[in-house]
């Protein structure tokens, strides 16, 4: 059965729209259309925003502002976002990066939400019309979630850093991904650091254990050894076609390591 | 279910229907416009039979909302081949042995069409990376690669 779907230039009036039992936001369908299809009947009808707001990207003084309905295709060719185009990248065909929105990915369900990951480790900021979120909040609480997700919000880092382990190349679904932004002291020593992981979850998580043991370490094999035997703690890894909990697990630590000596 | 309107250029020509709010944009081109290129495959995003070209760019029809695309120009494989001549890329499909059965085609060639008209002399990575949404489960992709690249030497512009 076709949905109803009710288009509203501002935000405001789609989100009073949402409050109706079993509507669903639709960004670019990736997530929402594809439910309808498989059948979910908790699905009854779909509400949007053609607000304009929701397409832009402002990049200033090294602060960044992602409309939620910019796609991953639009992040991944922006001249200013360079850092983050391989995790844009990382999502899906090019069919579906030119539909897949940042809004979007922050609802993907795992083996799904590859640039959450990457937002969870920038430490980005989730906006609605009722404020700014911490992102860790943000998917903590994602399922109970009623108010439209307008932008996300980060300051760059150059540190950044990102990896998706699939199968299938170029294209494949994740095993899993993890992002890091760190910072080092003068001697080479990392000052702070955040660790992100897809798959390891149900949602992306951070790896706090790791992050931890990394403090004062440097980055060779040995100053990495603590946080590479804590990767796992805390984690608890979907098991899906793709990989195993066991397999995701035993191969953390391995991929966690090649991307901080990279 | 009350029905919606929907207006978008199809291959060049006009068309304007009432379709129940809700129906995908495949749906609406097979069953209402009676363009049967584009193949419903998986209705997951996953396989990429469904590719259309919409407003220069690639996009899953069994994911979009028909009426998402009012004012769109829209582009799909039948709408390919000018007076009877094949498209170079499907003269090249046929050449080259890329089409067995022939389900993941049409969505193989608007990926294709998409990558050469915005990289008219692509590399082989090129052509994987912009084939790597599209399943094929006959060819082993080998020939598909090359009828894209055969293609690609085919346009006179590339000519050295």
């Amino acid at each position: 059965m076709a949905l109803a779907l009710q288009t509203f230039s501002t935000v405001k009036d789609a989100d009073a729209a949402l409050k109706s039992a079993g509507t669903r936001y639709l960004g670019g369908g990736t997530l929402v259309v594809r439910a309808a299809n498989e059948g979910d009947v908790s699905v009854s009808g779909l509400v949007r925003s053609t607000d304009p707001a929701l397409s832009a990207i402002a990049v200033s003084r090294g602060k960044v502002r992602i409309g939620a309905s910019v796609t991953m295709a639009e992040i991944a060719r922006h001249p200013e976002l360079g850092t983050l185009a391989k995790a844009a990248r990382a999502v899906g065909g090019p069919a579906i990066r030119n539909m897949a929105t940042v809004g979007g990915n922050l609802f993907a369900p795992a083996p799904y939400g590859d640039f959450a990951v990457a937002l969870l480790a920038l430490d980005a900021t989730v906006g609605t019309d009722e404020g700014e979120t911490p992102i860790e909040t943000f998917l903590a609480g994602r399922d109970d979630s009623r108010a439209i997700v307008t932008s996300v919000s980060f300051t760059k880092a150059d540190s950044f850093r990102f990896l998706k382990v699939s199968r299938v190349k170029p294209k494949g679904v994740a095993v899993l991904s993890i992002a890091v932004v760190l910072e080092q002291a003068g001697d080479g020593t990392v000052s702070s650091a955040r660790i992100a992981l897809g798959c390891m979850a149900d949602r992306p998580m951070r790896a706090k254990a790791a992050e931890k043991a990394l403090l004062g370490r440097t980055l060779d094999p040995h100053g990495i050894a603590a946080a590479l035997a804590a990767a796992t703690k805390g984690t608890a890894p979907i098991t899906d076609p793709i990989a195993s909990a066991w397999y995701r697990a035993e191969v953390l630590p391995v991929h966690l390591g090649r991307l901080l000596l990279s | 279910m009350a029905k919606v309107p929907v207006q978008f250029t199809l291959n060049g020509s006009e068309k304007a229907e009432f379709i129940d709010s809700g129906t995908t944009l495949l749906n609406a081109l097979r069953d209402k416009i009676g363009d049967t290129s584009p193949k419903g495959g998986c209705h997951q995003g996953t396989c990429g039979a469904c590719s259309v070209i919409i407003d220069g760019e690639l996009r899953l029809s069994c994911l979009m909302l028909a009426e998402t695309c009012n004012g769109a120009t829209i582009t799909t494989t039948s709408g390919l081949a000018v007076g009877g001549v094949l498209h170079p890329l499907q003269r090249a499909f046929l050449d080259t042995f890329a089409t067995q059965c022939g389900f993941c085609t049409p969505g193989m060639i608007m990926a294709a069409k998409v990558l050469l008209d915005h990289t008219p002399n692509p590399s082989r990575e090129d052509v994987v990376e912009a084939l790597s949404g599209n399943i094929c489960r006959c060819t082993g992709y080998e020939p598909i690669i090359r009828a894209v690249l055969a293609a690609a030497r085919a346009n006179p512009q590339n000519a050295a």
